[in-house]
């Protein structure tokens, strides 16, 4: 049994009037990529941005119940959200690297938070990450190129390389391979695996073939609610809820 | 029910139509802009045959003969007894070398010693005693030097002044145009191009011929330096405020409304407001570029306040988004992110915005830089409390005074202040292009 | 759970292919019927007819794995639908091998027409094989109406066709030792009562497939064999 990483219970979300998340409690487990899946407009993204606080950026938006990382409530008014979302980072769904070089993309997080003492330091760190994003092959001979040169697959991986550079202990991507043609997203998928090693996984994907080749872990969301939560080979063969089966199936509803 | 087959070559009237009126269409802009394009070349072509005749001026070469019998009664070359000679004691060392010319030249002609003196501006003996006094080793030497000649000739040569406007006219009269004819001839009298109309400072009415810009431009100068490090700053600041951390509730639209308003408020408003607040309340010298400057400076601000907006908003926010991502706080999201990917565009913006405050007159008339300013200002910070002029308000100047050389002085002015925005605004869309990014 | 797909012509593919097993299990329905008929009016030319049949029989086996792995490919089914295709594979073979046990059963007549009639084998024979048939119409029922006890039902009733095969070796035995003559067409008819065993057999194991369609479980090798061989391997371990 893998420790929990993040614990959430009874979270609601409100924007504005509208009561977007819907009593759901959910714990993710470490070093497991979970996935959630379900309908446009389920709350699925909402609710990963939770788990980072990015939803704070939003005037309108609400929210109550627990959210915990390691135990620690990170809606506490204690916690500094900066220093949260350097210990869970995000990917996005549109590649999105800083106008920089590949070396200043991977290096600000890093820099910012004081994590290296020297420039051989961050050198370290800018390799290391680079090659947990398996794409230090094809960039350490031009790491002063600018970041939005490259192809979409490799601007995704830069992205990545970015969200690890801070040493995160949870990742979050937000159909992280949406953007992508079908190589470059076997590759991201292939890198997911690797990457569950070290970190937990949350994705959100709207290809259930993608949910079920790479998480060991299925969340089902729909309207807000979380329908059902299990191992990703039982959710695709035999799942316990209709509604389930019937979005997975493809089924009208 | 399926339409009957048609073929691609037979061409429907309603096709036909369209096509023709989209033709007319495409004839109407074009007129269009052949009207535009014809009435701004009939404005520059008037402005630059009025005024090009202002670059080139009109100078008389003579040797003069500089005896300290008369220049230095000590003869110890000492300054302060040299400046007891006032210009009264230089101009006939003028007229002397005149005449000596004329003699050598066996130029003979009924002229009387004033009237042969008139030839030489009236400035040219401040000039000579300038000189000398700056040069005191010159003293009993005999020295060659340029003069301006007079407005009434330099008028002559530019074709104004004819021999007969001359007849009619009480500052000039044939015989001397007669003399003038000889001098050229002999190579005396050239026109060549006038760098003092750029440098020299304004004169007086009667001395059209060494009326300069110099105080004028400097004093643009000085009052856009002081908009640049004023509006910038504050317009950047406010901006950056009100688009990403202000909270989005009725004041802040509040604010939003009234920044649009004032950026429409008519300039002559600015100038009561900077009469009132600067120089009644506050004390500040009338006529400097200091007050200028402020006066300018709250008449740019929302011009650059709005277009640094637009620039902050053409950032997308998926940049905003991956730096919180990774933890930055909205300040270290602004500064390190934002910013350097909208700077173009503010920079446009502010030099756009200085453009239009150089070309400003309603204001500046009504703090006082109208006046007759004769001495350059000195340089930064003190030079902004002394008294300048401005380039447009010089040029409101010049069309008031009544020596017809003033015409060509003021269209002269105009050009220059002309090319001064061109180049801003050329240098602005330059800038755009260069620095343009597709995410 | 609403039964259509958002995509109506995965639902076509899917129909094709049930209705495909269910002509496939009419004509093995009707195969068993035949033969067994043919055996007891001693008809040689039914029998020829129903050995005849069977290559329809198999061809439609063909045809719904080709189809079934086209749906796999193209449609990538999970959960139930998928569920849905792998029975349907299962189904057909076991359905394929029901059919050749009932050609088996045409051939084996046809040589038995030519030997004395062994009283009383026959009738046990058709009794067998008419509750395989009884079997195999509630299988199919319950495959169309997903009905999970009639198929737990249909398992159920394997024991006692298994039963039936045990008393009718037994009694084969019985004649065997009375006549030597009756050894023969004995034999023959032994084996034509141990392939209605395995029919039973395959029968069952489609009403286990329905099982696992319906719930997602395979029920569990629980059901007991009963038949004599079995038990003596058993008691020899």
């Amino acid at each position: 049994m893998k420790e929990v990483k993040v614990s959430a219970r009874d979270v609601q979300v409100y924007y504005g009037e509208n009561h977007a998340i819907k009593d759901v409690s959910v714990e993710i487990e470490d070093k497991t990529v979970t996935a959630f899946i379900g309908p446009s407009g389920c709350g699925k993204s909402t609710f990963l941005r939770c788990i980072n606080r990015m939803n704070d950026t939003i005037d309108i938006c609400r929210v109550e119940g627990d959210i915990l990382l390691d135990g620690e409530d990170i809606y506490d008014p204690k916690v500094d959200p900066v220093q949260l979302r350097a210990k869970v980072g995000m990917v996005f769904q549109k590649p999105n690297p800083f106008p920089k070089s590949i070396y200043d993309n991977v290096a600000y997080g890093p820099r910012i938070h004081g994590m290296a003492a020297s420039k051989s330091d961050l050198d370290a760190i800018v390799e290391k990450s680079l090659r947990r994003a398996a794409l230090w092959g094809e960039v350490k001979d031009r790491l002063s190129a600018s970041g939005t040169g490259l192809s979409g697959g490799q601007q995704q991986r830069l992205c990545i390389a970015r969200a690890v550079a801070t040493e995160p202990e949870v990742l979050l991507m937000d159909e992280p391979a949406s953007a992508l043609d079908p190589i470059a997203t076997a590759q991201i998928e292939e890198l997911i695996d690797e990457l569950r090693e070290k970190f937990a996984v949350v994705i959100v994907t709207h290809s259930m073939q993608q949910a079920a080749r790479v998480s060991q872990k299925t969340a089902f969301f729909h309207l807000g609610n979380l329908v059902e939560y299990g191992e990703t080979s039982q959710i695709f063969t035999n799942p316990v809820d209709p509604r389930t089966e019937s979005y997975i199936t493809g089924r009208i509803g | 029910m399926s339409r009957p087959r048609t073929s691609l070559f037979d061409i429907t009237p309603r096709t036909r139509r369209r096509n023709a009126a989209e033709k007319r269409f495409r004839a109407y802009g074009i007129a269009a802009i052949s009207i535009a394009i014809a009435v701004l070349a009939m404005l520059l072509v008037s402005i630059v045959s009025s005024g090009a005749g202002a670059f080139r001026q009109t100078y008389i070469t003579l040797d003069v003969d500089l005896p300290e019998a008369k220049l230095d009664k000590s003869g110890t070359r000492d300054i302060a007894v040299m400046k007891k000679v006032s210009t009264f004691g230089y101009a006939p060392l003028i007229t002397k070398a005149l005449m000596d010319k004329l003699a050598e030249m066996g130029f003979e002609t009924p002229l009387k010693k004033k009237q042969i003196g008139a030839l030489v501006s009236k400035a040219a003996p401040a000039q000579l005693r300038d000189f000398v006094l700056a040069n005191p080793d010159v003293v009993g030497t005999t020295q060659k030097f340029e003069f301006l000649a007079s407005g009434r000739i330099d008028g002559y040569m530019k074709g104004r002044v004819t021999y007969e406007s001359a007849e009619k006219d009480g500052k000039i009269s044939p015989e001397q145009l007669r003399l003038v004819d000889a001098l050229v001839a002999d190579g005396a009298i050239v026109k060549r191009f006038n760098w003092a109309f750029l440098t020299s400072p304004d004169a007086s009415g009667q001395r059209p011929e060494s009326a300069g810009l110099g105080v004028a431009i400097l004093g643009s100068l000085y009052m856009m330096l002081v908009v640049l490090l004023l509006a910038l700053p504050i317009g950047v600041a406010a901006s950056i405020y009100l688009e990403e951390f202000a909270k989005q509730n009725r004041w802040t639209d509040l604010i939003e409304v009234n920044i649009a308003n004032l950026a429409a408020v008519p300039s002559i408003v600015f100038g009561i407001l900077g009469l009132a607040i600067f120089i009644n309340f506050a004390g500040l010298p009338q006529s400097a570029p200091i007050v200028g400057g402020l006066v300018l400076t709250l008449m740019t601000l929302p011009t650059i306040i709005i277009s640094t907006r637009a620039a902050l908003k053409a950032v997308p926010p998926s940049i905003r988004e991956a730096a919180l991502g990774v933890g930055a706080s909205k300040m270290q999201t602004v500064i390190h992110h934002v910013l350097p990917l909208a700077a173009p565009g503010i920079l446009t913006g502010t030099i756009i915005g200085l453009a239009q405050a150089l070309g400003e007159t309603a204001p500046l008339l009504l703090i006082g830089m109208v006046a007759f300013v004769k001495e350059f200002p000195d340089a930064p910070p003190e030079g902004l409390f002394d008294p300048a002029s401005a380039l447009p308000v010089q040029v409101y100047n010049w069309t008031q005074r009544a020596d017809p050389g003033f015409v060509e002085r003021a269209s002269g002015a105009i050009i220059v202040l002309l090319l001064f925005l061109v180049i801003m605004n050329v240098a602005a869309v330059m800038l755009r292009r260069r620095f343009e990014r597709r995410w | 759970m609403p039964d259509q797909h958002i995509v109506r012509s995965f639902d076509k593919d899917l129909e094709a292919i049930q209705a495909k097993i269910m002509k496939m299990g009419g004509l093995v329905e009707s195969a068993i019927h035949e033969s067994v008929k043919s055996l007891k009016k001693r008809d040689d030319e039914l029998a020829e007819r129903v050995r005849e049949a069977d290559h329809l029989i198999d061809k439609l086996e063909e045809e719904i794995n080709y189809d079934a792995a086209q749906v796999l490919a193209l449609r990538q089914p999970i959960a139930s639908d998928l569920r849905v295709v792998l029975s349907v594979m299962k189904i057909s073979g076991n359905l394929e091998r029901v059919g050749d046990y009932a050609k088996n059963l045409a051939k084996r007549t046809t040589l038995l027409v030519q030997m004395p009639a062994i009283d009383g084998a026959s009738g046990a024979i058709k009794r067998m094989a008419r509750e395989v048939e009884r079997m195999l119409k509630d299988a199919l029922d319950a495959y169309v109406h997903q009905d999970v006890a009639l198929a737990e039902d249909v398992r159920a009733r394997d024991h006692e066709v298994d039963q039936m095969y045990n008393a009718l070796f037994r009694e084969f035995l019985t004649f065997m030792m009375e006549d030597p003559r009756n050894i023969t067409a004995c034999m023959h008819l032994h084996f034509i009562a141990k392939n209605i065993e395995r029919m039973g057999d395959h029968v069952t194991s489609i009403a286990e497939q329905v099982i696992y369609l319906v719930t997602g479980n395979m029920p569990g090798n629980d059901r007991a064999k009963l038949d004599y061989i079995a038990e003596a391997r058993e008691a020899e371990e």
